[in-house]
């Protein structure tokens, strides 16, 4: 897998743009960014295989906000639409029917509803087959299209529509986050990698590293969504760098398996700080503060780069628990 | 082509073959298995150029096949029961994208009680789902209505998938004489799969759009009801030019002994071998009795068969399915067909029978016309007839006392 890069500041992402602006997706939403950018690393010729979610509202006719092929599958089954897709380019190239020049990449895009829990066989079908694909996960922990219940990706202390903050239920959401990246790595793709859309090179990077490996390429972008995580649109990027800073989105990759983390905050942000940004964590803080549930969430962002820092030799200076 | 001995499994997948399609999407499922095993191994010994996909649910299976179909590839696929109601959400999608896709079904009846043998719940649970529905008596009509199917789906006027639907065990694994056509031939009658808007990196597309409006869904799907209505005459014309290569004539549905007959039973699938069995017997018994088979279900056949059983004196629906608290499926769509004429049979007979593949003989075949015949002029609904032999009866009786069940 190549090593070399043509991506080493911001300035050098691709001027061309793909998807046109004033698409009807909310302001300051995540996944949208993050499948511009991914489609600027991949240049034109692509096709687009969506589960339902955000993203499938973009694409509403007679308007389509892309200059590159869409495909809307169904909820469950968007990786067996890129199944599909890339095995007839294939069958009809190998049978001389088709110009290569016609091929294009296959590139699933879908929110955490689809990716965490219910595409979740369909995805990991297409990973055991060797499917030689993109898949962008645009993660913003809840499922968003439909108001924000929570999904297997809502992390612990979130509130959400279907997991509300109640004097019962204190802490909102007190299920564990599935941890996506471990089980794609246990099906043994070739590349994995986590992204945030406030760290442009490092997602720059990783989708053309991605792009030398011949089989499933799956990415999980931390999607920031102003609607419903309860913050102002403008401050999409700002959440996201939060989220990096404290440790509690790592930005890391999976090599044939081995993993690295690909970005070390020099000193960890307490998670508090991350916490008090967003509504769906403000039951933590008011009407009275809850110490607990904050001392629990901040403990397993500093165990999880305990293990990563002996496993990788990393230095980490860790918040105060 | 000399005459074989295949089953309904094996002349699905030679169809396959023949039609050269491009792509086999698969998963397997009691009694449909045979037609993918048949179709990898071809595949892996090099003698069918077709690319074979095995995946991780009938779900999956149709959502790879109709994105297939998209990409521009002639695709086929198969399955059963269970099989087709786990895939039925991406069976609307895929009528939806207007992909052209033929889909072998091989009727079993549905869970719960799991069992094996066929009803044609499956297939009609498919019904309104934008697939059109062929429907196969016999291994040769299988073989020769996935042909005819990729003909109708494919045509521009059309361009909807096509479901060719084979009975469980009757068929699927009954060897019958079975005449192959001629791939030069097929070849001829079945030119490759010209996809009006594929998928390509220089002419991007968008399928599947979502449509935020439903004065545009209901355009859409007024669209599709007009195709599929085109759909029948697509089918006739491409039904001669198949007689003309191939010998065999198909229409929209079969008339046996129709031409004097008062009494008419109305059927489909491999049991209306039985009623034409039943049909003779009364004959002998100098009863006018005849037969209409509906081959095509969708589009369903009204005007055929308003045409076959207007002036008859009475007739009866056989339907090898039932949906509770209603009856059969069929029987509402044949009195739909007639209800406008003034000479429509004063009486129509519902039956239902052969759940989960309950044999018939042509016994109680003879009692659905003998009943027809005993109803009274003018009754304005006869009882409907669900049929269950006397022994079947006690059997069933005691299984339950083996269960415990008293009285």
């Amino acid at each position: 897998m190549s090593t070399t890069t043509k991506f080493r500041t911001l300035k050098d992402m691709p001027k061309e743009d793909y998807i046109a602006p004033g698409n009807t997706l909310c302001a300051g939403c995540g996944g949208a960014l993050a499948m511009r950018i991914f489609h600027k690393v991949l240049g034109p010729n692509l096709a687009w295989v969506n589960a339902a979610g955000c993203m499938t509202i973009a694409t509403s006719y007679p308007l389509a906000p892309l200059k590159s092929n869409w495909l809307y599958t169904a909820f469950a089954s968007a990786p067996a639409g890129a199944q599909g897709l890339r095995d007839g380019l294939d069958v009809l190239m190998a049978k001389g029917k088709l110009r290569r020049s016609e091929d294009l990449k296959v590139v699933v895009v879908t929110g955490d509803g689809a990716a965490y829990d219910i595409g979740f066989q369909s995805t990991a079908g297409a990973i055991q087959r060797g499917l030689d694909f993109y898949y962008l996960c645009y993660d913003n922990e809840a499922y968003g299209n439909t108001g924000f219940q929570m999904s297997s990706s809502t992390p612990y202390g979130s509130s959400s529509k279907t997991t509300p903050a109640t004097a019962a239920f204190p802490y909102g959401n007190t299920d564990t986050k599935k941890d996506l990246f471990e089980a794609w790595r246990a099906l043994k793709a070739p590349y994995i990698a986590t992204l945030s859309n406030s760290h442009g090179v490092d997602f720059l990077r990783k989708v053309e590293k991605g792009g030398t490996a011949k089989g499933p390429k799956l990415y999980i972008d931390f999607a920031a969504c102003p609607t419903g995580w309860g913050f102002d649109p403008k401050q999409s990027i700002e959440v996201e760098k939060l989220a990096v800073q404290t440790g509690a989105w790592p930005l890391k990759e999976a090599v044939d398996g081995v993993v690295k983390h690909t970005y070390v905050p020099g000193a960890f942000s307490p998670v508090r700080n991350y916490l008090r940004t967003q509504e769906r964590y403000e039951h933590l803080f008011k009407p009275v503060e809850r110490p607990e549930a904050i001392a629990t969430i901040q403990k397993s962002v500093n165990d999880y780069w305990a293990k990563a820092a002996a496993e990788e030799g990393l230095k980490v200076r860790l918040a105060e628990g | 082509m000399k005459p074989e001995l295949m089953t309904g499994n094996r002349a699905a997948a030679s169809a396959a073959r023949l039609a050269r399609v491009d792509y086999v999407p698969a998963y397997p499922i009691t009694p449909q298995t045979e037609i993918i095993e048949t179709i990898a191994y071809w595949v892996r010994e090099g003698t069918m150029d077709s690319k074979f996909v095995q995946l991780e649910s009938e779900h999956s299976m149709m959502t790879a096949a109709g994105a297939a179909s998209l990409a521009g590839a002639r695709v086929f696929t198969a399955t059963s029961s269970q099989g087709l109601l786990y895939a039925m959400e991406m069976l609307y999608n895929v009528s939806g994208w207007r992909a052209p896709m033929v889909l072998a079904n091989v009727s079993r009846a549905l869970a719960a009680p799991i069992v094996l043998e066929p009803d044609h719940n499956d297939v009609l649970a498919a019904r309104d789902s934008g697939f059109l529905q062929f429907h196969s008596e016999t291994c040769q009509e299988v073989a020769d209505l996935v042909l005819l199917a990729y003909r109708v789906a494919e045509d521009r006027r059309v361009m909807l998938p096509a479901i060719v639907n084979l009975d469980g065990f009757y068929l699927s694994f009954t060897r019958e004489k079975v005449v192959l056509p001629e791939q030069a031939e097929v070849d001829v009658f079945l030119p490759p799969y010209d996809p009006p808007h594929p998928i390509r990196a220089t002419s991007p597309v968008a399928k599947g759009s979502a449509v935020m409006e439903g004065h545009l869904y209901s355009y859409f799907r007024y669209n599709m009801h007009a195709a599929a209505l085109r759909a029948k005459e697509v089918f006739n014309e491409a039904a001669r030019d198949y007689q003309g290569h191939f010998g065999r004539a198909y229409g929209p549905v079969d008339g046996y002994r129709l031409e004097d007959a008062d009494y008419v039973l109305t059927m489909s699938n491999s049991f209306t071998t039985l009623g034409r069995q039943a049909v003779n017997r009364m004959r002998e018994q100098g009863v006018k009795a005849g037969l209409l088979k509906l081959r095509m279900v969708r589009p369903f056949p009204s005007e055929e068969v308003a045409a076959l059983l207007r002036g008859r004196k009475a007739a009866a629906v056989f339907d090898q399915n039932l949906s509770p608290g209603m009856g059969g499926v069929f029987y509402p769509e044949v009195a739909a067909s007639l209800y406008h004429l003034k000479d429509r049979p004063e009486t129509l007979l519902p039956v239902v029978g052969g759940l989960g593949g309950k044999q018939l003989t042509a016994d109680e075949m003879c009692k659905v016309f003998e009943t027809m015949r005993a109803v009274g002029k003018g009754a304005a609904k006869p009882d409907p007839m669900f049929l269950m032999r006397a022994d079947e009866l006690a059997r069933a009786k005691k299984a339950l006392a083996t269960a415990g069940v008293q009285g």
